[in-house]
């Protein structure tokens, strides 16, 4: 269960970012912020690397003492961060990467609707009951 | 004389819906798959029809608007194109990689078949070719309606462009014709 979700456009501004409701939200918006340096970095490690397979899961970003900041890209650059609690150890990888693969289906049927425009913030309500499912329960 | 009930039976397998319905699925399959194909030709025949019958200024100005409209519409369904279309492949590596994708892939996706050639100068030109494009296929196989033939590509020239722009590559598409129903598409790609 995640604790923020946010969608990085390609041009790495916010598409749709939303965290469960508490005091200081916004130190949700700087981990995502500062989560974008280190996919830039996988990213550009990937592109080096020699082996074939490119995957678009990234793993486990970066771990803070009380989260732990999981990324994914698209074929489009854009990308997905997702931030876990970190006492939730129950979350194996395959659960993340089967988040994120409902992130990426919504985000494309999203794209797919034509009244949004590209590069426009998402408000879509069918995405944000997707996301919703997705974070934790709280009260 | 006086003709009695006529017996009607049933002949035919114990289990009519069973065994039959393997059968019928393929048929109405591929039905389905001609019938997306049929819906996506008449469709832009009729698009185009519209965009020429309605511009006012029949020269070059107006025409050159409707042919940017029909460019226009083909942009938007190729960025959602090139979201959808690659979702369970793999990263792709270099600028080939993704031409390679627009032939296969996407060619196939919309049209049904693989784009016949691509040729490349290594510096950011790319030429398609297509021998029998389906939506040139129906007019001529020559040279007759040569005229009439780019306003039916610029919906797919649009196309490209969205997919390429999706997948980060910002370009500059053309199609040209010799003769029908071969056409090329000349993909430049501008470095900013």
């Amino acid at each position: 269960m995640a604790v923020c979700v946010a969608v990085i456009a390609k041009e790495n501004y916010p598409l749709y970012i939303r965290s469960i409701p508490t005091e200081n939200e916004l130190k949700f918006h700087y981990m995502v912020h500062t989560s974008l340096d280190v996919v830039d970095e996988k990213i550009s490690a990937m592109g080096k690397a020699l082996v074939d397979q490119r995957e678009l899961y990234l793993g486990l970003l970066y771990p803070t003492e009380d989260y732990k900041v999981y990324g994914y890209v698209t074929n489009s650059k854009v990308k997905f961060v997702m931030v876990v609690d970190s006492s939730n150890t129950a979350l194996r990888d395959n659960e993340i990467r089967s988040m994120f693969r409902k992130l990426h289906n919504s985000y494309t049927d999203v794209m797919c609707n034509p009244f949004y425009n590209p590069g426009d913030r998402i408000h879509s309500r069918a995405f944000d009951s997707m996301v919703t499912s997705m974070m934790i329960q709280v009260c | 004389m006086g003709a009695g009930p006529r017996q009607v039976r049933e002949a035919g397998p114990a289990q009519p819906g069973q065994r039959e319905h393997g059968a019928l699925a393929g048929r109405w399959a591929r039905g389905r798959r001609m019938a997306d194909a049929a819906l996506f030709e008449f469709l832009h025949t009729e698009m185009v029809a519209e965009l020429w019958a309605h511009h006012s200024d029949p020269g070059p100005g107006g025409q050159k608007m409707s042919l940017s409209v029909l460019e226009g519409m083909g942009f938007r369904v190729g960025q959602a194109l090139g979201e959808r279309l690659p979702q369970e492949t793999l990263a792709f590596r270099e600028e080939l990689d993704v031409l390679k994708f627009l032939c296969k892939d996407l060619w196939v996706a919309v049209f049904q078949k693989q784009m016949d050639s691509l040729r490349t100068n290594h510096q950011g030109t790319y030429v398609l070719q297509d021998n029998s494009f389906p939506l040139l296929i129906r007019m001529a196989a020559g040279l007759q309606y040569l005229e009439e033939a780019p306003k039916f590509l610029a919906f797919t020239c649009g196309l490209l462009r969205g997919a390429l722009s999706t997948l980060g590559i910002k370009s500059l598409v053309t199609a040209s014709v010799a003769s029908l129903p071969t056409c090329k598409f000349q993909v430049v790609i501008q470095k900013t």
